[in-house]
């Protein structure tokens, strides 16, 4: 039994000028151990999604109806008190901005401390202990110390290893991570996600890995799920969509990276921009950006169809 | 700005109609009170102490020509009121209008000259926000007053009143305007016009005066409210207008000697009376600024 | 630390240079002192020699220090209306200003916090809704006329609270009295407390609910939920300890504030306080009087800014490096 599993998710913002269906019917699942990338750009449902899991998501938005179970049991309908201890306990999560995401009138150790004291019984000196431990796990130096200092006082980079910790230090089985290196430096983009792959790794956690670069799944994930506006358009194994994608946008996603090992003379891109959401297309929502679209496209929305050794929601793996 | 939308979003709100309707009927009644006013309060002649302390509508011994009863003097309470009206709005509107003056010219040339004129203009601003209005306006009024000949001080009292208020006022304004003027000043067009050797003033000042007027017109619908409560307390405080033209504060003080003598509605109504009137400002100003910041909401 | 306060005590000398002109411009060019001073009947030669012994026949710059330095030493002027040192009329005063302006920030700030934290929680609720409707109805009534109300209400229809003054007060020290030894001392401060304390307590709640919303979107809260703490933990902890450097802020000013505003509470309850003495100085335009009391307020005003100032200093952590 997978550890997560999304079902037919619909997340609705019922706005003055009628319901807007940020989320339609999104399905997938989440092995023990396994790191799930999701890709698309900003506004596809993404950050969404993982807000849904963990039943964050912002008001007036709410599930409209779909499943999300974990272990096998459902924690989309549950009350507010279950579900805030199944956050940061069960699924951990770790945020975009490392300069925004800490409290900056708390001393990370106390930040570290309340977590885990607020989801085990430990002493405060046990809780302490640990936390020292986290912080050595994540790489901070001369943690010891370190610990009853207050977030201005470490670099974005580091931050982000508190960050990191915190979202670990009640272990949970599954890290949702929201684009975790955006808002980094290049240079320590790798040494973020190398830690956090390690450490995932280490304990067996689960990992959905939210971002919108291409090669930071390629080097982390086992599976990818591509989004665009509010649905998957493809999810399979990494080597499979990224060698031969089967939906038409996520070729186009691929072919606008630049690459290391094939020379391109030019990078594709792919023209127009993702509809928004109180003016989706009918039929499939890629159909009026897609190269490959025909009379069907425009009609009938695609589901998830198996293509090849991925699954595509697009009428060209239709078997008729 | 008076598009569509707004219109809109006026008739979507009950309590802006419902404010915006007592304010109208308040204006109304203040405006044409030498008209439609029962008695005339000015009129020594026609007083009676006979006529003194009669009570409103409703209790023993009341009747119809004096709705909400008499003064001491005899004068019907609710022609006062509607005269003391006339007298609060004026003093209300023209402070105000002073104070968007000046604070309109004071932030744009904080803005504009920035430096040392910008430091030492907005400087002045934030000691005087931090001072409440009501002491800034009453200090003001009583140097004038003391500084003026004895003789004049009724005479020129009232804009002794409207230039205090509108003094402790001004702030507000200048801020606003010097933000927006900030923005335009570094836009590429000023630079433009400095380069062809426009005076670039001039330009400015027709762009920054539309961005302005918005937030202009919250901060003094909002400051309409307070410069009421401004003059009403200064009034109640004996130190406003002369007694022999009564706006609804110097009601209030007359009739605040007989509230322990059981007449209670010398001062009560316009007590009420001002309150309504702030009250439906200050709505109206509320609702203004959600309607031309949507984001705030 | 030191050094902080240091820099701070130093940008407050001009201020009060400048303070300190205003007010004796005030004294030496508005009015005239010495025929005040002289009443109807008096001879040149006696004119010559007050003005003389005033020292207003030398340069303005000299009667300028001067009167900085009569100043210092607690040496206002005479009051042209009571004829008594203007010095001592205030300190007489002080202590009854102090205790009601205590009172009203005490009840505005334990009743206007909690009213702010639960309509930022809770925005949507009806009780916000109530708390908000009845703050705008705070703000539009008039200090004056709120103290004419509930002397109306407690004092002549029920007969409950006393209307106007302070009651027994106690001497304490040389020179300071307080009413809140005995019970009718207290109870003459109840009334004059709300009427004082109600706008700053709707400007509080105002405020904190403001900062309480803005705090409720920013990330750590978000990271806070969801790692599961508590609502207790992030609403009272995290989001309200994040929201109290602008309230601390606000508060301090609003003291200030409510030191100043006293004058129109004082007037209504016929409160013994500076207020009081200030309202009646400018009905007859008694400078010295008005010129001291702009000089105590800034004061006052100043105080109040370095106690602001170091209370950031205890809540940010960020302002603690690079100072």
């Amino acid at each position: 039994m997978p550890l997560l599993e999304v079902d037919n998710l619909t997340v609705e913002f019922p706005t003055r000028r009628g319901i807007l269906k940020a989320l339609d019917r999104v399905s997938f699942t989440i092995d023990k151990g396994e790191i799930l990338g999701v890709v698309g750009e900003s506004g596809a449902g993404k950050s969404l999604t993982g807000a849904a899991i963990v039943g964050l998501l912002e008001r007036p938005g709410r599930i409209a109806s779909g499943q999300i179970r974990l272990d096998g049991s459902r924690i989309d309908n549950l009350a507010p008190e279950p579900l805030r201890r199944i956050r940061g306990r069960r699924i951990g999560t770790i945020f975009q901005d490392p300069l925004t995401t800490l409290n900056p009138l708390y001393t990370i150790g106390r930040q570290l401390v309340e977590t885990m004291q607020t989801h085990a019984r430990l002493s405060d000196s046990e809780a302490r202990r640990k936390a020292i431990g986290w912080l050595e796990r994540v790489g901070i130096p001369a943690a010891a110390q370190r610990i009853d200092a207050y977030p201005h006082e470490f670099s974005g980079g580091q931050r982000q290893r508190v960050v990191i910790a915190l979202a670990l230090c009640a272990e949970p089985a599954l890290v949702i991570a929201d684009e975790p290196t955006t808002a980094l430096d290049v240079s320590i983009q790798a040494q973020i996600i190398t830690l956090l792959k390690d450490l995932t790794r280490d304990h067996g956690t689960s990992v959905m890995l939210v971002t919108h670069d291409m090669g930071v799944i390629a080097e982390t994930a086992d599976r990818v799920a591509v989004m665009y506006a509010g649905r998957i358009a493809e999810i399979g194994p990494v080597a499979d969509v990224v060698r031969r994608p089967a939906h038409p946008y996520t070729d186009g996603l691929m072919a606008s990276i630049p690459s290391l090992e094939h020379r391109v003379d030019r990078l594709r891109q792919i023209d127009g921009a993702m509809p928004r959401l109180d003016a989706m297309p009918d039929g499939c929502r890629f159909h009026p950006r897609c190269p490959r679209a025909f009379a069907r496209c425009t009609e009938q929305q695609p589901e998830l169809m198996a293509a090849g050794a991925t699954q595509a929601a697009c009428w060209l793996h239709a078997v008729s | 700005m008076f598009d569509s939308d707004f219109a809109y979003s006026f008739r979507k709100s009950p309590v802006a109609v419902a404010s915006a309707i007592i304010a109208l009927i308040l204006v109304v009644a203040a405006v044409f009170a030498p008209w439609i006013a029962p008695h005339d309060p000015m009129d020594v002649a026609s007083l009676s102490l006979l006529d003194s302390f009669k009570p409103p509508v409703g209790m023993p011994d009341a009747d119809w020509s004096n709705v909400l009863g008499t003064d001491n003097q005899g004068r019907d309470v609710l022609s006062a009121i509607m005269y003391g009206m006339r007298i609060s709005l004026l003093v209300g509107f023209l402070s105000v209008l002073f104070a968007i003056v000046v604070g309109i010219a004071f932030g744009l040339l904080a803005g504009y000259a920035g430096g040392i004129t910008d430091t030492i203009l907005m400087r002045i601003a934030d000691v005087q926000l931090t001072f409440p209005s009501i002491l800034t306006a009453l200090l003001v009024d009583g140097v004038i007053t003391a500084a003026l000949p004895r003789t004049m001080r009724d005479a020129l009292q009232i804009y002794v009143i409207i230039f205090a208020i509108g003094i402790s006022l001004w702030p507000n304004f200048a801020r606003t305007v010097r933000g927006s003027t900030l923005v335009e000043r570094n836009k590429d067009y000023v630079m433009a016009a400095r380069v062809i050797g426009v005076p670039s003033w001039r330009i400015m000042l027709s762009h920054v005066l539309p961005n302005v007027i918005g937030p202009v017109m919250v901060i003094g619908t909002l400051g309409l409210g307070l410069a009421i409560i401004a003059e009403a307390t200064l009034s109640f405080l004996g130190v406003g207008l002369p007694p022999t033209a009564p706006s609804l504060g110097t009601l209030i003080r007359f009739g605040d000697d007989f509230l322990f003598s059981g007449q209670w509605w010398v001062t009560v109504f316009p007590g009420l009376t001002l309150i309504l009137m702030v009250l439906a400002i200050n709505l109206l100003g509320d609702w203004l600024r959600d309607a031309l910041n949507p984001r705030l909401r | 630390m030191f050094g902080f306060i240091g820099s701070r005590l130093l940008q407050a000398i001009p201020v009060l240079m400048v303070v300190g002109f205003i007010a004796f411009a005030l004294f030496a060019f508005v009015g005239d002192p010495v025929s005040i001073l002289l009443g109807q009947d008096h001879t040149e030669a006696q004119r010559i020699a007050l003005v003389h012994q005033l020292g207003l026949d030398q340069p303005f710059y000299v009667q300028y220090v001067k009167f900085l330095w009569t100043c210092l030493h607690g040496d206002f002027g005479v009051s042209y209306r009571l004829a008594q040192p203007v010095g001592s009329l205030l300190a007489e005063r002080l202590p009854a200003t102090l205790e009601l302006a205590i009172t009203a920030s005490v009840l505005a700030f334990a009743i206007g916090v909690p009213m702010g934290v639960y309509t930022g929680i809770h925005r949507d609720s009806l009780l916000s809704r109530v708390f908000m409707v009845g703050s705008l109805m705070g703000v539009s009534l008039p200090t004056f006329l709120l103290g004419i109300l509930l002397i109306l209400c407690f004092s002549v229809a029920l007969g409950w609270l006393p209307s106007f003054g302070r009651g027994p007060v106690v001497h304490v020290g040389s020179w300071w009295t307080t009413g809140f030894t005995s019970w009718a001392g207290i109870r003459a401060l109840i009334l004059p407390g709300i009427t004082l304390g109600l706008f700053q307590m709707t400007l509080i709640m105002r405020l904190v609910r403001a900062e309480m919303l803005e705090v409720l979107r920013t990330d750590y809260i978000k990271f806070a939920r969801a790692r599961g703490l508590t609502n207790r933990s992030i609403n009272f902890g995290h989001a309200l300890k994040n929201t109290l450097v602008p309230v601390i802020t606000i508060i301090g000013l609003q003291f200030g504030g409510i030191v100043g505003f006293s004058l129109v509470t004082e007037t209504v309850f016929q409160w013994p306080g500076m207020g009081l003495l200030l309202v009646q100085s400018v009905a007859v335009a008694d400078i010295p009087v008005m010129s001291a009391y702009l000089l105590l307020i800034a004061l006052v005003f100043l105080l109040i800014n370095l106690i602001v100032d170091l209370l950031y200093y205890a809540v940010d952590p960020r302002l603690r490096i690079g100072r």
